[in-house]
């Protein structure tokens, strides 16, 4: 294999693993942790959907489900991501901040 | 003591009373608002590494590790806005007060171990927390002038009501954890 194709079989390797994630789920919502908030409070999505909590606050935030069955911890101006796979509703709070509140619908 | 120490003392007890005290007497000016809001941080944070140092117990040790990180953060972001704003924490009655109240707790929570500390810890947390967050929603939130100075004191509220409602919560479990010692 020469230099060139050496490269190009990284640069598709690469490709394919950063894509990969991203091609296995659905669509991805995305919930704004600010001002000791998430917004919307309220989110809908499909099995298989992903939700994205975007830190915009000075510290970090929790998104962890009262049944918690799923939980993501977020640094500020840092996102984290969980993939709804379990329909229901879930509500969830801020491990750090209970008084943070939210919901997400996840629909068949 | 001043008229705003008597508030940030009476805060949590009775916020109609709070509110018609800090309706009374000079407004802090933002460099005192500053001082005191870093203080009341920079107390907690050396709470909760007392709390690190003495307590064994999981729920506590996450707790206090979440108030060092928070505060700090907070009082990081506080440093920075008074250097943009070029203003100087100006010293004062009830900075001196918030700092003496923390000095005579700190000696209580030195003298207990184990269970009776944790207790008293999250015990003292709640009551901190409430105190400082009646102060900032009656009175240095209001008195301050600046916006940006005012923006992060809201948002800093946000935070500590958050802290006290997360403090009530590992007040009611460490009593259940006592409980549970006891059959």
């Amino acid at each position: 294999m020469t230099v060139m194709a050496r490269r190009l079989a990284r640069a598709v390797a690469a490709s394919v693993l950063v894509l990969g994630p991203a091609l296995a789920v659905g669509d991805v919502t995305r919930v704004v942790m600010k001002s000791v908030d998430y917004a919307p409070k309220q989110a809908r999505v499909h099995v298989g959907d992903a939700v994205e909590w975007q830190n915009q606050d000075i510290v970090a935030h929790t998104a962890s489900a009262k049944d918690k069955s799923w939980e993501v911890n977020v640094l500020p101006g840092r996102t984290g991501r969980v993939v709804m796979n379990v329909p229901g509703t879930f509500d969830y709070i801020c491990r750090y901040h209970p008084n943070m509140t939210g919901e997400i619908v996840v629909e068949p | 003591m001043s008229r705003l120490s008597i508030a940030l003392l009476g805060a949590g007890l009775c916020l109609a009373a709070q509110g018609a005290m800090a309706q009374q007497g000079p407004k802090p000016t933002d460099p005192q608002i500053a001082h005191i809001a870093y203080t009341a941080g920079e107390i907690d944070i050396k709470a909760a590494q007392l709390a690190l140092k003495h307590s064994k117990n999981k729920e506590v040790i996450a707790f206090a590790n979440d108030m060092v990180r928070d505060h700090k953060a907070v009082n990081e972001k506080a440093l920075a806005l008074l250097k943009k704003l070029n203003v100087k924490p100006e010293d004062n009655d009830t900075s001196r007060s918030l700092s003496q109240q923390a000095d005579a707790k700190r000696k209580e929570l030195e003298g207990l171990k184990g269970a009776a500390f944790d207790k008293a810890y999250a015990q003292s947390e709640v009551a901190f927390h409430q105190q400082v967050n009646g102060a900032l929603q009656s009175t240095l939130i209001p008195s301050a002038t600046n916006g940006e100075l005012k923006d992060l004191l809201s948002t800093g509220l946000k935070i500590f009501q958050g802290h006290e409602q997360h403090a009530e919560h590992l007040a009611q479990e460490l009593s259940k954890q006592s409980r549970a010692a006891l059959q």
